[in-house]
C-alpha cells in the first residue's frame, strides 16, 4: 500500500512542482505571486480540448498549438496589463493578476459552459503498464510523471545553462545593473512570464484527465502550487519542485492514515508551519545581506 | 560637433533642482572628473545620462546621438558603461558569471544557445570561447584571478568594486562613468585604482567621466575637471585652475568669515 500511495503522491506531486515552478518563475523576475496562473493554465487546456475534440488535430499538434497560446497569454499579461500600471508596487500588480484571473474565469465560462468536460489523452488510466499484489502503475500515472520531469529538466537548462537563464538570474538580482550591461530588463519580463505561463499549462493539461476539465478545475490545484512553492521557498527554483513532490507525498500520506476530510487542508497548515519556523522556505539558502 | 556634450540639462525631484542648465562636453579619450560637495547632483547627472532618470529639459549627446529617450540597456549597448557609487553587482553569482554578463550584447548567437553544452564546432560554442578568452583578459588586466569562482559577496570591498570596474569594462564601452570610484577603498587600493584608471585609457581607449571625492586623485589623473554645486556649473577647466578657484573652495570649505 505505500508504494501504491507513493506512486498517487509522485504523480500529484510532479503537477504541483510544475504549478510551483510556474509560480516561482514570476516571483523571481517581478516578485509578484501570479493569481491568474491557474485560470491561464485552464484555458490554455481548454484550447487543448477544443484543437482536440472540435477540429480533431493530432495530439502532438494540439498540445503544440496550445503551448504557443499559452507563451502568447503570458506575454499578454505582462505586456499589456502589468506593464501599463503607473508607479506599480507589489500589490498593484497582484490586484492585477487577480483581475486577470476573473477576465480569464468569466470568458471560459462563457465560452465553455461550466460542465465538466472529458479531455481525451492518448494515456489511458485504464491500462495498466506493471502490476504486482502490492502495487500498480498505469500508462497515465507514468507519463505524468515522466512528462513533468522532461518539462522540469528543459527549464532546468534553459536557466542553468542558457544566456537567457543568466540574464534572468541578473536581472532577478539586481535590475538596475542588468540594464546597465545591456540586458533588457522589458524583455526578459516578458519572457519569464510567457515560459512560466507554458509551465502552467502543461500542468492543466496533465491535471485535466485526472480531476476533469471545467473553468474552476486550477483553483485547488493552483493553492497547492502555491502552498507547494512557499514550502520550498519561493525564490528557489529546486526549492519548490522539491516542495511540489514532498507537498503530494505529505498530502496522500495524511489522507490515507490520518483523515481524508482534511486531506486538502493539511496544505494550508504546512504553509502556516513553514512560515512560521522557516519565513524563506525549508531549501531556500537565506542570504542575509551585509549593511 | 564634441564628442560627448551634455547642454542645457534639467532635472529636479519636487521643488530640488538637482540637475539645474547645466552644460559641458567631453573630448574622446580623456579623463574628465566631476568633483563637487555631497548633494550636488554628480549621481543624478550619471543616471541621466545612462537613462536611469528622464531629465525635464536638456540634451545629452554622443558621437551626435541624442541619448535622452534611449533605455538604460540601449545606452550602454551604444558604448555607455557605468559603475555604481554603492556596488551594484550580482552578488549571488561568481566573479567569473559577473563579469561574463557584461558581454550580454556581445554575444550575438541566440538567447537559447546553450553554454557549455553545445558542440564543440559549433558557431556558439567557438562565440562563447571568445567571450570567455576576452573575460579572462579582463580578469587578468584587473588580477583578480585568484577570485573568479568566489561569490562576490564574499569579496572584500576593494575587489568588489574591481570586480564591478571589470564588468563595465567587458562591455567594451567607449565611455566609462565611475562613480566614486575611490570611494571605501585603502590607501593601497586608491593607488591601484589611479593606476588602472590610467591603463584604462592608455591600453584600452576609452574615455574616463569620473566622480571623485578625493582631491589627491583627481588632481593626478584628470585632464580636465568639471566642479558643479546645487546642480549648478561652478566652474570647468585645468586641474589647477579648477581646485584653486576661489568659488569651489567655497563651496566645499564653506565662507570665510572675517
Amino acid at each position: 500500500m505505500i508504494v501504491q500511495l507513493l506512486i498517487s503522491s509522485l504523480v500529484i506531486g510532479s503537477i504541483y512542482a510544475l504549478l510551483a515552478l510556474a509560480m516561482s518563475i514570476t516571483y523571481k523576475a517581478s516578485e509578484v505571486p501570479n493569481f491568474a496562473q491557474g485560470e491561464m493554465a485552464m484555458v490554455s487546456t481548454f484550447i487543448t480540448f477544443v484543437l482536440l475534440s472540435t477540429y480533431n488535430f493530432p495530439f502532438y499538434a494540439a498540445i503544440l498549438g496550445s503551448i504557443i497560446f499559452a507563451f502568447i497569454l503570458g506575454v499578454l499579461l505582462e505586456f499589456v496589463f502589468l506593464r501599463r500600471a503607473k508607479n506599480p508596487n507589489p500589490l498593484s500588480y497582484i490586484i492585477i493578476t487577480i483581475g486577470f484571473q476573473l477576465m480569464l474565469y468569466g470568458l471560459a465560462a462563457w465560452k465553455w459552459g461550466s460542465e465538466q468536460q472529458q479531455i481525451n489523452l492518448p494515456f489511458s488510466e485504464s491500462k495498466v503498464i506493471y502490476q504486482n499484489d502490492a502495487f500498480a502503475v498505469t500508462e497515465l500515472n507514468l507519463a505524468t510523471i515522466v512528462i513533468a520531469l522532461i518539462v522540469l529538466f528543459i527549464v532546468y537548462l534553459l536557466i542553468q545553462k542558457t544566456k537567457l537563464g543568466l540574464a534572468m538570474k541578473a536581472c532577478q538580482q539586481n535590475v538596475n545593473a542588468a540594464k546597465m550591461n545591456g540586458i533588457s530588463a522589458n524583455f526578459i519580463m516578458l519572457v519569464s512570464f510567457g515560459i512560466s505561463s507554458v509551465v502552467g499549462a502543461i500542468a492543466g493539461i496533465l491535471i485535466a484527465p485526472i480531476i476533469t476539465l471545467d473553468p474552476s478545475m486550477m483553483w485547488d490545484p493552483l493553492l497547492k502550487g502555491f502552498a507547494a512553492a512557499v514550502l520550498g521557498g519561493m525564490k528557489s527554483l529546486w526549492g519548490v519542485v522539491l516542495g511540489g513532490f514532498l507537498l503530494g507525498i505529505i498530502e496522500n500520506f495524511f489522507g490515507f492514515y490520518i483523515s481524508i476530510e482534511f486531506k486538502s487542508v493539511v496544505a494550508f497548515l504546512i504553509i502556516v508551519i513553514v512560515l512560521y519556523f522557516r519565513p524563506s522556505g525549508i531549501f531556500d539558502k537565506h542570504y542575509v545581506r551585509k549593511v | 560637433m564634441g564628442y560627448f556634450e551634455v547642454q542645457g540639462l534639467c532635472k529636479s525631484f519636487g521643488g530640488l533642482k538637482a540637475v539645474d542648465n547645466l552644460t559641458f562636453s567631453v573630448e574622446e579619450k580623456e579623463i574628465f572628473a566631476i568633483i563637487g560637495p555631497n548633494g550636488a547632483g554628480k549621481s543624478t547627472l550619471f543616471n541621466c545620462i545612462n537613462g536611469l532618470y528622464k531629465p525635464e529639459r536638456g540634451s545629452i549627446k554622443f558621437r551626435g546621438k541624442e541619448l535622452i529617450g534611449m533605455r538604460s540597456d540601449q545606452i550602454a549597448n551604444y558604448g555607455i558603461a557605468r559603475t555604481f557609487q554603492n556596488i551594484e553587482l550580482f552578488s549571488h553569482m561568481t566573479t567569473l558569471d559577473n563579469i561574463m554578463l557584461g558581454r550580454h550584447k556581445a554575444m550575438k548567437s541566440s538567447v537559447f544557445s546553450v553554454m557549455g553544452l553545445s558542440f564543440k564546432k559549433s558557431k556558439a560554442a567557438k562565440e562563447e570561447l571568445v567571450h570567455r578568452r576576452k573575460v579572462e583578459e579582463i580578469i587578468d588586466f584587473l588580477e583578480l584571478e585568484s577570485y573568479r569562482m568566489q561569490y562576490v559577496a564574499n569579496l572584500p570591498y576593494g575587489k568588489q568594486k574591481l570586480v564591478e570596474l571589470g564588468r563595465a569594462l567587458a562591455l567594451e564601452p567607449d565611455i566609462l562613468l565611475l562613480d566614486e570610484p575611490a570611494a571605501g577603498l585603502t590607501q593601497e587600493e586608491k593607488d591601484e585604482m589611479i593606476f588602472w584608471i590610467r591603463d584604462i585609457r592608455k591600453l584600452l581607449g576609452i574615455t574616463v567621466i569620473f566622480i571623485e571625492h578625493n582631491m589627491q586623485m583627481v588632481k593626478k589623473i584628470s585632464d580636465r575637471i568639471l566642479a558643479i554645486n546645487f546642480g549648478k556649473k561652478l566652474t570647468e577647466g585645468l586641474p589647477a585652475e579648477v581646485l584653486d578657484h576661489p568659488e569651489v573652495i567655497r563651496a566645499y570649505l564653506g565662507e570665510v568669515v572675517d
